[in-house]
């Protein structure tokens, strides 16, 4: 798990990005431990309450869930749960600024087209 | 419980005022960041806390009780600091020792344990010691002291990246094995920047900031991009500090929501400042 502690984004949130990214490449499976907040923090080096926020937002939406005195586990349909919300965002986060950067670049939607398929089969490994 | 309280505490060396009226209160076992500029008051304010200092006017408080002359509570603080305070001759593994008498509550097993970790030679006499491991052997006694209190003014002085990163781990498996009261008075801004919870900004001799890093980070947004585009959108808001490179400016507004619509038809960035860049410019503009 890493985090870009060079990104706009909130530390935690980033966390909760760095979980999910890992729940959805299947390093962490549905109904497996997650690292408590302990190891979170001392692995990362963040507050503990960062890191506490951080997981307590993947519980808030399911993705995570608290197993008393045992620790946090990832919920059953944890990965549909992401690529749902993943794909929602799919169109603002990456399409939008893909398109913004053709733009600068005067790449024509040929081309862009053309390049999309060109990286497709790298893709479906 | 953990509460330090400092009341229009000023200190004066001299004509020079290190601290002018400054109003600080504490509360909560968190890891706060002591910062501010050379000069600015941070280590007269850590040597009056821990009551090497006498103020000049103003009261400072532990849990209610006053520090000054006050052995019961200055032995719960333990203050790492940047000055040597051990007879150069003293063996490591005897201030360790030595430690122990005066923190009934130092745990020689794991301090042994950190100077394995580190590699510091207990056999060596403090004065043998390089910076780098002069830091480490301090900031050991510090972490094993047992004290609910701990002050590390620049704890990674000449330390290596590995062992900076080392100490900043240790620092907090500590803090969350034993919660206590952390202060961490460092230059290092971006180092420490994500381990903190609650960051204090001293500038002056006063206190200019004191809220929750993200809360700070979250009160803050860069703009940049073009000189004339950018000059138009901070009309009217309130902004600190202005980067300008030919025709390219940045500038770090505060308050008030991100325009974004404006931003954008603009052509404008937003971006979220880094500690360090905030720091820097909330104590820029004070002079």
């Amino acid at each position: 798990m890493r985090l870009d502690f060079d990104s706009e984004q909130p530390i935690y949130i980033q966390l909760a990005e760095a979980i999910e990214d890992d729940i959805l490449k299947g390093i962490l499976p549905e109904e497996t431990q997650v690292p408590s907040t302990t190891e979170l923090s001392v692995m990362l080096k963040i507050n503990p309450a960062t890191a506490r926020k951080g997981v307590n937002l993947l519980v808030d939406e399911g993705i995570l869930y608290k197993k008393r005195g045992v620790g946090m586990f990832v919920a059953r349909g944890a990965l549909r749960r992401i690529k749902k919300k993943r794909r929602a965002e799919f169109y603002q986060s990456f399409v939008l600024p893909l398109l913004a950067e053709a733009q600068k670049l005067d790449v024509s939607m040929g081309e862009l087209i053309e390049m999309i398929e060109r990286g497709l089969p790298d893709e479906q490994d | 419980m953990s509460r330090i309280e400092l009341r229009a505490l000023s200190k004066r060396y001299g004509q020079n005022p290190a601290l002018n009226q400054l109003d600080l209160t504490l509360e909560g076992q968190k890891i706060y960041g002591l910062l501010g500029r050379n000069g600015a008051g941070k280590t007269t304010l850590l040597n009056l806390l821990t009551a090497k200092l006498h103020p000049t006017e103003g009261t400072i408080a532990i849990d209610g009780e006053p520090v000054w002359e006050n052995d019961a509570v200055l032995g719960r603080v333990f203050y790492m600091t940047e000055a040597n305070l051990h007879p150069g001759s003293l063996r490591v593994r005897e201030a360790f020792q030595w430690t122990a008498e005066f923190y009934p509550g130092f745990r020689t097993a794991y301090g042994e344990e950190l100077a394995r970790r580190f590699e510091l030679d207990t056999s060596k006499r403090v004065k043998e010691l390089s910076t780098g491991y002069s830091s480490i052997f301090k900031a050991i006694l510090a972490l094993a002291s047992g004290a609910s209190i701990l002050l590390f003014d620049e704890p990674v002085l000449g330390l290596d990246a590995n062992h900076r990163e080392m100490l900043y781990r240790e620092i907090l498996a500590n803090y969350i094995e034993e919660p206590k009261v952390v202060i961490i008075s460092t230059h290092l801004i971006d180092e420490v920047a994500d381990i903190l919870e609650e960051v204090i900004i001293i500038d002056k001799g006063r206190v200019i900031r004191h809220q929750p890093v993200e809360e700070l980070l979250e009160s803050a947004y860069a703009v940049s991009g073009e000189a004339s585009k950018v000059d138009q959108y901070i009309q009217g808001r309130n902004f600190l500090s202005e980067e300008r490179l030919q025709n390219f400016k940045s500038v770090i507004v505060v308050g008030g929501a991100v325009d974004r619509a404006l931003a954008k038809s603009l052509g404008l960035e937003i971006g979220r400042p880094e500690l360090q860049k905030l720091f820097i410019a909330l104590t820029n503009s004070n002079a």
